[in-house]
């Protein structure tokens, strides 16, 4: 059999694509799930990091964040796998892809948060100042204002993020999980096809779509956004 | 209307108000001039508390401004304020921009706010840019539509920081104009400026400011024909 005719094989064969598939809705239940808890971890992350700690006790939570977001961002994100699924989500019975978006939705919530901390310091000082003297609260000046155009700024890298996540969850068959790079494997392993350069390139070509379509909604959200910019 | 006593201001170890005392009074047209960093600004910016003062009280009618217990948002919903920048909000279009406040403040509800905008924009004879957004208008037009989305919350004085700075030379007097009806409609006004023919025509006193201290003030004849401190004489004469 050529290259091709595998190929073409793993499409065919019901059993060759069924694994592919059931891969690859695990990569993408990880990935949402994941992206969803990021960014709202990240969200509140960044503004608890931006709000003024106008008593001692309010930097209580300020501390918690910065340590999370030093810790996440300063160790492998196996390592914050491994210990989720033995240590702390080690409980008989505990859905492993639970723990998975867990895992990765905290580490993707650490640079997300850093990314909207990012884009709401890059809007201008003036737009704050200019809703705070037309009598605006700090709360509504953040939300009216402020938040709409970090949005604008932070979409970019948090799509980069996204993409990043979403290759980077093919690291869960290190804790067992049969995710779509977990199926390439099987599929291209001895009792199956004996060849892995055939599953890997499928595995691959399913990546490669799966990230272009993100690139893609991410364009247009990003064209939407800046309709304020015509001139 | 607004009372300062002793304010001073810092910025670390940089002194840029040392003990300053004033009075504004309602109707005043008060034109701060002077060199840059002299605290012109600072002293402009500590009216409405975007600075807030290291030392010293601000009484604005019977409220002491200064007093952290003051809900400060209150108080700003009666002064207005131009700023050099424009500061217009560039993800909405204009109306929004002036409707923002009057609306989330609970001043007024949509219709009404929809309504005064109508109205100031064609006071500033741009109603055909209320759907607009601020990247599409020059900047004489941005200014313009600052000054009146300040006014749309019906301020009682106005504070403007250089209005005209930030603008080429052609459309400075598109703004001074509007500035100058305003003035005659007995608006209280606090300008930071370096337009010495506003101060002039449209004072009703002139302060001249260097090094964090009000070096001398008078009314915008006297303070121009016949100035008193050696300092205000050599600045006069750069820049007249």
């Amino acid at each position: 059999m050529t290259f091709l005719e595998k190929f073409t094989l793993i499409f065919t064969n019901a059993k060759y694509l069924d694994s592919m598939l059931t891969g690859l809705r695990m990569t993408l239940a990880i990935s949402i799930g994941a992206a969803v808890l990021g960014l709202i971890l990240g969200t509140i992350v960044a503004l608890v990091g931006l709000a003024k700690a106008k008593t001692p006790l309010m930097k209580i939570p300020k501390l918690i964040c910065a340590v999370y977001v030093t810790v996440v961002r300063g160790t492998p994100m196996a390592l914050q796998l491994f210990i989720m699924a033995f240590v702390v989500f080690a409980i008989r019975g505990f859905p492993l892809v639970v723990t998975a978006i867990i895992a990765f939705g905290i580490n993707s919530g650490a640079y997300v948060s850093e990314n909207i901390r990012g884009g709401i310091l890059s809007v201008d000082i003036g737009q704050t100042e200019a809703g705070r003297s037309l009598g605006l609260s700090s709360a509504a000046t953040m939300w009216y204002i402020v938040i709409p155009q970090a949005i604008k700024n932070v979409i970019p890298s948090i799509g980069n993020e996204l993409i990043a996540l979403i290759k980077e969850t093919s690291i869960v068959s290190m804790i067992g999980m049969y995710d779509l790079t977990a199926a390439a494997k099987n599929v291209g392993s001895g009792q199956n096809l004996a060849n892995y350069l055939a599953p890997m390139s499928v595995a691959a070509l399913f990546y490669l779509v799966i990230v272009y379509l993100l690139t893609f909604i991410i364009k247009i959200i990003e064209g939407r956004l800046r309709q304020s910019d015509r001139r | 209307m607004i009372d300062v006593k002793h304010l001073s201001k810092s910025f670390g170890n940089h002194l840029v108000l040392d003990d300053i005392s004033e009075h504004i009074s309602p109707g005043e047209k008060v034109v701060v001039i002077g060199p840059s960093g002299s605290g012109k600004s600072t002293f402009l910016r500590c009216l409405n508390l975007l600075e807030t003062p290291t030392k010293g009280t601000i009484t604005f009618e019977d409220t002491v401004i200064t007093d952290p217990k003051v809900k400060i948002d209150k108080v700003r919903q009666q002064m207005g304020m131009v700023f050099q920048h424009f500061n217009l909000f560039p993800n909405m279009t204009i109306q929004k921009n002036i409707t923002l406040a009057p609306v989330r403040t609970g001043l007024m509800k949509a219709e009404e706010a929809n309504e005064v905008a109508a109205q100031l924009l064609q006071r500033v004879d741009l109603s055909d840019k209320a759907d607009a957004y601020p990247n599409q208008l020059s900047g004489g037009q941005k200014q313009r539509i600052a000054i009146v989305r300040a006014l749309a919350m019906k301020p009682k004085v106005m504070l403007f920081d250089e209005p005209t700075s930030a603008l080429d030379p052609e459309m400075v007097g598109e703004v001074l104009d509007v500035m100058k009806e305003l003035a005659q409609e007995g608006m209280t006004m606090v300008v930071v400026t370096h337009e010495m023919g506003f101060a002039r025509e449209v004072g009703s006193r002139v302060l001249f400011m260097d090094g964090g201290h009000i070096l001398e003030q008078n009314t915008p004849r006297e303070f121009f024909d016949h100035p008193q401190h050696p300092r205000t004489q050599l600045f006069l004469s750069k820049v007249l």
